[in-house]
């Protein structure tokens, strides 16, 4: 291949190059910098993601593509960017008091932050399998290392060791289907699968089998990388293990990744045809909802409630794959933006409320009266979970409703049901907490915590961002709707 | 001469005893190794796929360095992570480092 014809385009990765940038001075500043100085590094992160945020407003609607077609600068992946950056930006804010109360500022943790969203970024601006590929696994090695972070804490390391092996575990499934349906269609490339996928493969003879023994192995590989049941078993113990502010990051960012890429996948690259993957989706659909809420009810651990819950949701928005039409695309983008800022909020508050010593416990009945002692934590905390339940006016009702109805609207009233009878199980573990915090007494004194000021940000625009995109949410739509490939 | 159903036999093989060494080894390094053998039954495929049904022959080969040097670095975390659990619990049974459940 003449090396000259490619078109490179560098303009399509900025956003990601100036991530990479600042990962890497991050690095250095690490190895370089006296202790004393460091405290300056999260706002280095920051400043990077504020600029990478910057770029990809610019590039918003310019639908540049380079790399011979290999990534994309489309609405889709620039609005998937916006999720991304401001997950991580919120997780770079929950993360300075945290780090500073566990004693261990450093910037490798800021960096590999960063490098795990250029990763995301890259999973949504991609229109290749292999760039697909190499964003996924830059996420995940990133996230094993952050998730094993506080390296004296036995819960810790086996958080980071089953998140380890089990992700490569479903890494390998990936690529495995990935070598297929490059088996079938001799290129990985979505646009050519998309034109070459109504007709038979390259491969006379077993091309049905490859194509579908592909798609298979695809599901099983992003099943485990967005938590649906069956594949979901790694993610209650990552959250409980991972110190709190990644696991917060997990729930947002790479779950949102996943699902760029899987939208990516399936719903463009395979819609001639989707009457063969429908049924798949509904089965996870169905499963994910069901034995995520259902779980969640005996959890006594807050962070592995919010776990399940998560499940939970991304058994919600897979409901969008199996209508898969334009406005459950675009609900999908509008769920991932509420669902990043309720779930950062809620670990906000889990992040405000804990302690070194009781890093890693969360425990419900620690909550017992904390509501009234802390009235501001307090109120925020009940927006978060009734955003979560999914009652009006919070962002979360908008969410849900938006992908019920599209699913309705493509007639799989049967799946809308289920998942309504399931968001009412999902109210009684969400308002217990509320409960717990207002209505029990304390068991023993509890004092009022001091907020610093970099988590009461986090809690104060989260909780106003969800309350007006529950009351607005016509203006964040209408973007999701012009951001759909 | 050896026909693409070769290599692909000897492919999904290797990953079925990939899979099989995954589940049932209790070493922690042990189940690393396994990983590694279902990495490599993937690159055989992607290689054989590139070498009989890409014209081009590029992809399949340029993603099998991709996965090679991807393996590579999962492996350097993956026995860093383990060395971690080597000195938690003075080894790597993975049976052992089981705190949290349900």
């Amino acid at each position: 291949m003449d090396l000259s014809l490619i078109d490179i385009n560098w303009q399509v990765i900025t956003p990601q190059i100036i991530l990479a940038v600042f990962g890497f001075v991050l690095l250095l500043l690490e190895a370089f910098l006296p202790k004393d100085k460091k405290g300056i590094l999260p706002h280095l992160a920051w400043i990077g993601i504020a600029l990478s945020f910057f770029f990809s407003v610019n590039l918003f609607g310019s639908g540049f593509s380079g790399f011979n077609g290999m990534a994309l600068a489309d609405n889709f992946a620039l609005f998937f960017s916006f999720i991304f950056l401001i997950s991580s930006f919120l997780v770079v804010l929950l993360s300075i008091s945290f780090l500073k109360r566990e004693e261990q500022v450093r910037g490798d943790y800021y960096a590999l932050l960063l490098f795990a969203t250029l990763g995301m970024m890259l999973m949504a601006s991609s229109f290749d399998l292999i760039v697909i590929f190499l964003g996924l696994e830059i996420v995940s090695v990133s996230l094993y290392i952050l998730s094993g972070f506080r390296k004296k804490d036995p819960k810790s390391n086996e958080a980071s060791m089953k998140f380890f092996l089990m992700g490569s575990f479903a890494t390998s499934f990936l690529i495995f289907g990935i070598a297929l349906i490059y088996g079938n269609f001799g290129t990985t490339n979505l646009e050519k699968i998309l034109f070459l996928a109504p007709f038979s493969g390259v491969f006379a003879g077993a091309s049905e089998f490859l194509l579908y023994a592909g798609i298979g192995f695809l599901i099983v590989g992003f099943g485990f990388k967005i938590a649906s049941v069956p594949f979901h078993m790694w993610m209650p113990d990552v959250f409980e293990g991972a110190p709190t502010p990644i696991a917060g990051f997990i729930s947002a960012g790479p779950k949102a990744a996943g699902f760029a890429a899987l939208l990516r996948i399936f719903l463009l690259a395979f819609s001639s045809i989707k009457p063969d993957w429908t049924l798949i989706f509904w089965i996870l659909a169905v499963l994910s909802m069901t034995t995520g809420n259902l779980l969640a009810l005996w959890q006594t651990n807050l962070k592995r409630l919010l776990a399940y819950s998560s499940i939970a949701h991304g058994g919600y928005i897979l409901i969008a794959f199996v209508s898969g039409s334009n406005s459950a695309i675009s609900g999908v983008l509008f769920y991932l933006s509420a669902y990043i800022l309720m779930n950062l909020g809620a670990f906000a508050v889990i992040i405000s409320m804990g302690s070194k010593e009781k890093e890693g416990t969360d425990l419900y009945k620690e909550y017992a009266g904390a509501g009234l002692k802390n009235p501001f934590l307090g109120v925020f905390m009940a927006i978060f979970m009734l955003s979560l339940a999914g009652f009006p006016p919070t962002a979360g009702f908008f969410a849900k409703f938006y992908i019920f109805s599209s699913a309705i609207k493509s007639g799989y009233l049967g799946l809308v049901i289920i998942a309504v009878i399931n968001s009412l199980i999902s109210v009684y573990y969400y308002l217990r907490v509320i409960v717990y915090m207002f209505m029990r007494p304390s068991a023993e004194e509890v004092k009022p915590v001091s907020i610093p000021f970099s988590l009461g940000l986090v809690i104060l625009l989260t909780g106003i961002g969800i309350l007006a995109l529950g009351i607005l949410p016509q203006e964040l739509l209408n973007l999701a709707y012009n951001s759909i490939f | 001469m050896p026909s693409l159903y070769h290599y692909l036999s000897l492919s999904a093989l290797l990953f079925c005893i990939g899979i099989f060494g995954a589940l049932t080894r209790r070493n922690a390094i042990g189940i690393l190794m396994a990983i590694e053998l279902l990495f490599n039954a993937v690159n055989i495929n992607f290689v054989a796929f590139a070498r009989f049904i890409d014209p081009q022959a590029i992809v399949g080969q340029v993603f099998t360095i991709f996965v090679i040097t991807i393996a590579a670095a999962e492996a350097a975390v993956g026995l860093a992570i383990i060395i971690l659990i080597y000195r938690q619990h003075k080894g790597v049974d993975v049976d052992k480092v089981n705190i949290m459940k349900w």
